[in-house]
């Protein structure tokens, strides 16, 4: 078990900056995501705590120990990739022993561990054959062996699933939450996949532009967005963004869209709303109600253009003023495109960003 | 396809080599096919007469040659030219015929060939790889040499090797095959090794091979079309190679080209044109055998790495 710190952590490319000042504590034990666009610098970030790339500035520490300027073998990682990088010329075996060989290991502590992990990730019968006579999910589980074999305590997950066709990857999820649980090691895992770091993380750290973003638990990621950013990228579909004017209407918070005004009374605003300024209200696909009026305060008219049967529940799409909106609706809801409906919503739901900064308020 | 997908397998270059393009098989005969493979066997016919001329010609009699008719069949099938090419044949004023010009032709290339592979992929590796510092500079510089006439750098290359008193010794020209040859050699390993996907040198840091780990037990193993076309193009080079072994060889060691010349513009006696043309064939043999056991690798492992930047 060992935790990670990455401390004032500086990379660059050239004159690229591709990640600055970057400050990352992950608890021993901990599985934490980190999430971003491509070229976010996730990969990057990922790629300096194996000690594959030289670090400009910061420092990274693994169990207690700085390790910024250690190899990657003696950091106590074991790494998984997305194009799985199994050595094609070596069986399965080959593979997961390559490491213990080169680090000369007795051969019955080695043949113990072999055995361990294939049990583990149920491999057995693969061993003796080389990458190209496997599957990509089987490649994918040799080279997730390669990792654990190594008997390490961190686990680094560079996109392991990203090469995998849906089904697969999500069985392959739902193995690596269970690996996770029951060895309880610490585990980083890069992805642009908001699927799988908000059924994974403990934590998620959302990335953007080499800064971390946002860094908290999946649902407050979710629920709470600190910025446009966040809101934007996390949910599919999307979070509808609204622009409005705060107001203030009989001493509560309003917002005026277009020639609508709603009430915002009930959002826990983080400093006093103030008249008139420009803002983004963000507003969940599911957290707009269409039928059920007594259930929400505020509402916004949505004129219905288009409406998306999606299996399980359907997507009505319409707009709200010029911003078009997303309401997830049930499947077997009737509604006709070209009517007006009123969309109700909770405000304590919804989020207001500044419109210029992109803060929430 | 995506960089992910990357991942060199042979049995995936095998599938992907074995598709046949698919859709409706074409006419079996039309006009334009016709042409086209007229014209093929038109050129092949023509550029074959001069090997038919040599065959014909080494397997007569010099009476029969006498007699002019250049394109005929031998009346009388006569192995001796091959036999004094190889074992008789004068080379000034020795008569021991191409033999000795083989083995040193052989002593020649064998270590060339080896010492400036394996120099070649570790380069290759290194540029590929590690990227150290100048290692851009290095390259280019490689690269450049590739471009630089032989005949310029020949003077001084005599006085290095005068001065390193390796002048006229078997050395002198293994050493300098080694470097014309690096180069390109350089060229081909790196970009092989530039399309071999980064994350498969990443995991072999993380289980922790070093340098030298990674390129034996991870890189080289991988490597055997790239080296195949190596081999090629080093046997075929240096084999017919005239001008630095008759310059940096020796006479002792002066190779089968330099030989096979001296044999055929010896000025005392009689022109014996069969055994020219026999001592010429068995000269072009080795490399001529070369292409045709391992074209197929040749077309393979240049398509796997050279065209690739």
């Amino acid at each position: 078990m060992a935790s990670v710190s990455i401390k004032k952590l500086g990379v660059s490319f050239g004159s690229l900056n591709v990640l600055r000042d970057l400050d990352l504590e992950v608890d021993q034990g901990e599985f934490i995501v980190l999430l971003g666009p491509s070229g976010c610098g996730k990969s990057t970030l990922l790629n300096a705590v194996a000690g594959l790339l030289d670090v400009d500035a910061g420092q990274v520490w693994i169990g207690g120990k700085n390790v910024t300027w250690e190899e990657p073998k003696d950091r106590g990682i074991g790494m998984v990739f997305q194009s799985y990088a199994l050595y094609p010329r070596m069986t399965a075996e080959g593979n997961l022993t390559f490491g213990l060989r080169v680090a000369r290991m007795p051969k019955d502590e080695i043949a113990r561990r072999v055995d361990r992990t294939a049990d583990l990730l149920q491999i057995k019968p693969l061993l003796g054959r080389r990458p190209a006579e496997l599957s990509g999910g089987q490649r994918q589980r040799v080279a997730i062996g390669r990792a654990l074999v190594r008997d390490v305590d961190v686990f680094l997950f560079d996109e392991p699933l990203s090469n995998l066709d849906a089904k697969l990857r999500t069985e392959l999820r739902v193995e690596l939450k269970k690996l996770h649980n029951q060895l309880n090691s610490t585990m980083i895992y890069v992805t642009h996949d908001q699927i799988e770091a908000l059924t994974l993380a403990d934590r998620i750290a959302v990335m953007h532009g080499g800064v971390i973003q946002q860094l908290a638990a999946p649902k407050e990621i979710y629920r709470r967005p600190v910025n446009r950013f966040v809101a934007g990228f996390v949910g599919s579909p999307a979070m509808n963004f609204l622009e409005g004017t705060l107001t203030i209407v009989d001493g509560a918070p309003a917002i005026r869209i277009g020639d609508v005004t709603t009430g915002l009374a009930g959002y826990d605003f983080a400093a006093a709303p103030v008249e008139g300024r420009a803002v983004v209200l963000g507003i969940r696909p599911e957290q707009i109600v269409l039928a059920d009026a007594a259930a929400a305060p505020s509402q916004v008219p949505i004129d219905i253009h288009l409406i998306d049967p999606m299996g399980a529940d359907s997507l009505l799409w319409g707009t709200v003023g010029s911003d078009t909106v997303s309401v997830r609706i049930g499947p077997d809801d009737e509604y006709t495109v070209g009517d007006t409906v009123a969309g109700h919503f909770h405000p304590d739901q919804a989020s207001v960003f500044d419109a210029g900064t992109g803060v929430r308020l | 396809m995506s960089a992910g997908d990357m991942t060199l397998t042979d049995t995936e270059a095998e599938a992907r080599w074995g598709t046949q393009p698919g859709g409706v098989k074409p006419r079996r005969f039309s006009p334009a096919r016709l042409g086209i493979y007229g014209f093929l066997v038109i050129s092949a016919l023509f550029f074959l007469i001069p090997l038919y001329v040599m065959i014909v010609t080494s397997l007569k009699t010099m009476p029969e040659i006498r007699l002019g008719h250049l394109f005929s069949l031998p009346g009388e099938v006569t192995f001796q030219p091959w036999v004094d090419a190889w074992l008789n044949a004068c080379t000034g004023r020795d008569c021991n015929g191409l033999h000795p010009g083989f083995l040193n032709s052989l002593k020649i290339t064998i270590p060339s060939v080896v010492v400036s592979i394996i120099i070649a992929s570790i380069n290759g590796y290194a540029l590929s790889f590690w990227r150290y510092k100048g290692a851009n500079l290095f390259f280019g510089l490689l690269v450049f040499g590739a471009f630089v006439p032989y005949q310029v750098v020949i003077y001084p290359l005599i006085i290095a090797a005068r001065e390193a008193g390796l002048y006229s010794t078997l050395a002198a020209i293994v050493i300098v095959h080694t470097i014309f040859g690096m180069p390109i050699l350089t060229l081909l390993f790196r970009n092989y090794y530039a399309s071999v996907p980064i994350e498969l040198f990443k995991a072999g840091r993380v289980d922790g091979a070093g340098f030298w780990q990674i390129f034996f037990r991870i890189m080289v193993p991988m490597s055997v079309p790239i080296t195949t076309v190596a081999v090629i193009l080093q046997v075929t080079g240096i084999w017919n190679d005239f001008l630095f072994g008759v310059v940096f060889a020796g006479r002792s060691n002066w190779p089968m080209t330099v030989q096979l010349n001296n044999i055929v513009n010896t000025t005392t006696g009689v022109r014996e044109y069969n055994v020219n043309m026999a001592a010429t064939i068995l000269t072009a043999a080795v490399p001529l055998a070369v292409y045709f056991i391992s074209g197929r690798w040749f077309v393979r492992g240049i398509a796997a790495g050279a065209v690739k930047g």
